[in-house]
C-alpha cells in the first residue's frame, strides 16, 4: 500500500534521514520505533508532503506523492494524526472533528455523519465535550480527538506520530486498544512509537530507526523478543 | 454619530490588518495603501463612469490593457500546458482568473455608466463600490502572490521590509501621472446626505465648548456604517460559521496541522488577501463619500488614517478579528468626542494615549489574549 525508497531528507546541512526503505501492507499495524532524534516524525512529515525529500522516492498504491502537495495526499485517503496531538485549541471539539472532514464534499453529508458517529463511539469521552473549546481538554482526549478527526478524513492509511507522547500509563492503554480496533475495521495504520514496549505489542511488523537509518526490522513479536530491541528499548538489560 | 461611522470604517481596514496578522504573522503595512487605491479607484470609477467634473486619468486604459495582456498569457500558458502536460497548469488558471476577474469589474463599470444616465446615483454609488473592491481583490492578491509568498519560509523581518517596500511602491506609483496623478481630486457626492434627525444638545451650544452638542443623526453616515456593519457581519459568519472559516482559523493557529487537514493553506492564504483587500477598498470608498476632497496618494492623511486603523486593531488585539471590529469603534468615538468637546488639533494625542494605555494594562490587546503557547 505504502512503499518507502531510499528516503534521504536533510534539515539545511543536517542529514536526517540517511536513505530509509520500509513498506506497509494493506490491513497492517506497522511500527516505526526509535529513540528520540532517530528521524521518526521526519519519515512521518515527509510521507505527508511537509517536508520534501532529497532523494528517494514514496509510493502510495503505486503512484509516487513525492512532489504531491500535503492536502493533495490527504484526499488520497494519507491521513497523519500529528504528534504534539495537533488539535486546534483555539475551536470547539465539534469545529475539530468537522475539520477532519474537511476534505471530503458536502455530498458526502450522511457518510460523513455516520463516520464521526463511529469516532465518537469509540472515544465516548469526545462527545461529552462537543462545544468545549479544545486547549481545554486534557492530553489523553486532545489524543483522542487528533484520532478521531483523522478518522473522520476516511483514511485508507492512518499515520500516528507518537500517539502515547505524555500521556498516563492508563490512557496509554485505552488508545492503544483504540488503535487495535481501528485497525480490525479495515484501517491500515503506520504508527510512529517512543513506547516500543506497547507499539510492539499492537503491531505486526516494526522497523528499528537509529540515527536516520534502519537498523533492524521483522515481525513485532520478533523484534519483541531480540536482545537489542529489549535493551535499548524496553528497559531489559 | 459620525463617530460610529468613522468608527466602523477604522474597523473595516482594521479588520485587514488583523486577519493577515493572524495567518501569517506579520503587519501587512501596504494594507493602508490598499485603502487609499479603494478610494482613488472608486473615484476613477466613477470618471470612467461617465462623472463629468474632475480631472480625467489615463489609467482605465491601462487597467484593460493589463488585464487583456494577463488574459492572453495565461490562455497562451494553458494552451503551452495542455499541449506538453496534458493538462492546465494552475498558474494559468490563475492568470485567467485574475483576467476575468478585472474584465467582470470591467463590465460592472459600463453598467455603473448606464445608471448614471438614468440618474440612478445610489444604485451606481453601490456599483462603483463594487468594481473598486473588486480590483483591490485583485490587487490583494497579487501582492501577496508577487511580494510576500516567495518569502513565506524567510525570516518574518524580511516580510516586514517588504511590506514596507510594497506600501512606498504602491504610494509612488499611485502618484504617476498615468495613474491617479498628484492633483488632490474631489469625489462625487454619489450617495444621498441629508440630517434624518437632531436631538439633545443645550441651545445655542457651540463647537469646541463644554456646551452639549445636539446629535445629528445624518443619513450618509447611517449609510456607511451600516454598509460596514454589514459588511464585518458577513465576515463574522463567513469566518466563524462556514468551512471556509474553519480552514482560515486553522490556518492561522498551525500552518503544518492545517495542510494534514487537507486544507490548502496557499489557497486560503490568497483568499485571506483578497478578502482584506475588499474590505479596504470598501472602507475607502465610504471615507471618500464621507470626506470627499482625496489629497494625492502619498498624502500624510492617508498614512496617518491607516495608522489609526492599524492602532485599532492593536487595541482590539491584533488577530483577533472581533477585537479589530471593537478597536475601530473605540477609535472613532473617542475621537469624535475629542473633536466636539476639545478640539480637532488634539485627536491624535487621545487616539495614540488609547493605545499607549492599552498596551499598558492589558498587552494583547482587549479582546487579545497573552498566549502561552501550549504546544
Amino acid at each position: 500500500m505504502l512503499e518507502v525508497r531510499d528516503l534521504k531528507v536533510n534539515y539545511g546541512a543536517i542529514k536526517a534521514l540517511h536513505g530509509i526503505s520500509l513498506r506497509v501492507n494493506q490491513g497492517e499495524i506497522v511500527t516505526l520505533i526509535g529513540s528520540n532524534g532517530a528521524g521518526k516524525s521526519t519519515t512521518l512529515r515527509t510521507i505527508s508532503g511537509l517536508l520534501r525529500p532529497a532523494s528517494g522516492d514514496i509510493l502510495f498504491e503505486g503512484a509516487s506523492i513525492r512532489a504531491t502537495p500535503p492536502h493533495e495526499i490527504v484526499r488520497l485517503g494519507l491521513v497523519q494524526s500529528p504528534e504534539g496531538r495537533g488539535v486546534f485549541p483555539n475551536m470547539t471539539v465539534d469545529e475539530n472533528l468537522q475539520l477532519g472532514a474537511f476534505v471530503r464534499p458536502a455530498s458526502e453529508r450522511g457518510a460523513i455523519a455516520a463516520d464521526r458517529e463511529r469516532a465518537l463511539g469509540l472515544f465516548p469521552r469526545l462527545r461529552e465535550r462537543l462545544k468545549q473549546s479544545a486547549g481545554t481538554l486534557s492530553g489523553g482526549e486532545q489524543q483522542m480527538l487528533a484520532m478521531a478527526r483523522a478518522l473522520i478524513a476516511k483514511p485508507r492509511l492512518l499515520l500516528l506520530d507518537e500517539p502515547s507522547l505524555g500521556l498516563a500509563p492508563q490512557i496509554v492503554q485505552t488508545i492503544f486498544k483504540i488503535i487495535r480496533d481501528i485497525n480490525a475495521s479495515g484501517t491500515t495504520i503506520l504508527l510512529v512509537e517512543q513506547n516500543a514496549n506497547m507499539a510492539l505489542r499492537v503491531a505486526h511488523r516494526a522497523y528499528v530507526l537509529e540515527v536516520g537509518r534502519i537498523t533492524m526490522e521483522g515481525a513485532a513479536a520478533e523484534l519483541a523478543q531480540s536482545d537489542e530491541v529489549r535493551k535499548a528499548y524496553l528497559g531489559h538489560g | 454619530m459620525d463617530g460610529l461611522a468613522v468608527g466602523s470604517l477604522y474597523a473595516l481596514i482594521a479588520l485587514g490588518y488583523t486577519m493577515v496578522y493572524g495567518i501569517l504573522k506579520f503587519i501587512n503595512f501596504a494594507h493602508s495603501d490598499i485603502f487609499v487605491l479603494g478610494a482613488w479607484m472608486s473615484y476613477t470609477v466613477a470618471l470612467c463612469a461617465g462623472w463629468p467634473q474632475g480631472q480625467p486619468t489615463h489609467i482605465a486604459n491601462w487597467v484593460l490593457f493589463v488585464l487583456v495582456a494577463v488574459g492572453v498569457a495565461g490562455g497562451v500558458y494553458a494552451l503551452v500546458g495542455r499541449l506538453r502536460l496534458g493538462k492546465i497548469p494552475s498558474g494559468a488558471w490563475t492568470l485567467l482568473l485574475v483576467s476575468g476577474w478585472g474584465f467582470s469589474a470591467a463590465g460592472l463599470v459600463l453598467v455603473a455608466r448606464a445608471l448614471f444616465a438614468a440618474d440612478q446615483k445610489l444604485v451606481a454609488g453601490g456599483v462603483i463600490l463594487l468594481v473598486s473592491m473588486l480590483t483591490c481583490g485583485v490587487v490583494g492578491f497579487s501582492l501577496e502572490r508577487l511580494a510576500y509568498k516567495p518569502l513565506r519560509k524567510a525570516p518574518r523581518l524580511n516580510v516586514l521590509i517588504t511590506a514596507i517596500g510594497v506600501s512606498l511602491f504602491l504610494q509612488n506609483v499611485g502618484q504617476l501621472d498615468w495613474m491617479f496623478g498628484t492633483r488632490p481630486q474631489g469625489m462625487p457626492a454619489l450617495l444621498p446626505d441629508k440630517v434624518l434627525a437632531t436631538f439633545g444638545g443645550t441651545p445655542g451650544a457651540t463647537a469646541g465648548s463644554w456646551d452639549v452638542q445636539p446629535i445629528q443623526v445624518r443619513l450618509l453616515d447611517v449609510i456607511a456604517g451600516g454598509t460596514s456593519i454589514i459588511l464585518m457581519l458577513a465576515l463574522d459568519r463567513l469566518v466563524f460559521h462556514t468551512k471556509l472559516g474553519r480552514a482560515m482559523r486553522a490556518v492561522s493557529f498551525n500552518e503544518r496541522n492545517a495542510a494534514l487537514m487537507g486544507i490548502p493553506v496557499d489557497k486560503v492564504i490568497s483568499f485571506t488577501f483578497v478578502l482584506g483587500a475588499m474590505l479596504a477598498a470598501a472602507a475607502g470608498f465610504l471615507f471618500g463619500q464621507k470626506y470627499s476632497g482625496l489629497g494625492q496618494p502619498a498624502a500624510a492623511i492617508w498614512v496617518l488614517l491607516g495608522l489609526k486603523a492599524f492602532v485599532a486593531a492593536v487595541v482590539g488585539g491584533i488577530g483577533n478579528i472581533r477585537g479589530a471590529m471593537l478597536g475601530g469603534l473605540l477609535i472613532g468615538l473617542a475621537e469624535m468626542f475629542v473633536k466636539a468637546y476639545q478640539s480637532p488639533a488634539v485627536v491624535d494625542i487621545y487616539v495614540f494615549g488609547i493605545l499607549i494605555f492599552v498596551l499598558l494594562v492589558r498587552p494583547g490587546g482587549l479582546l487579545g489574549r497573552v498566549g502561552v503557547e501550549k504546544v
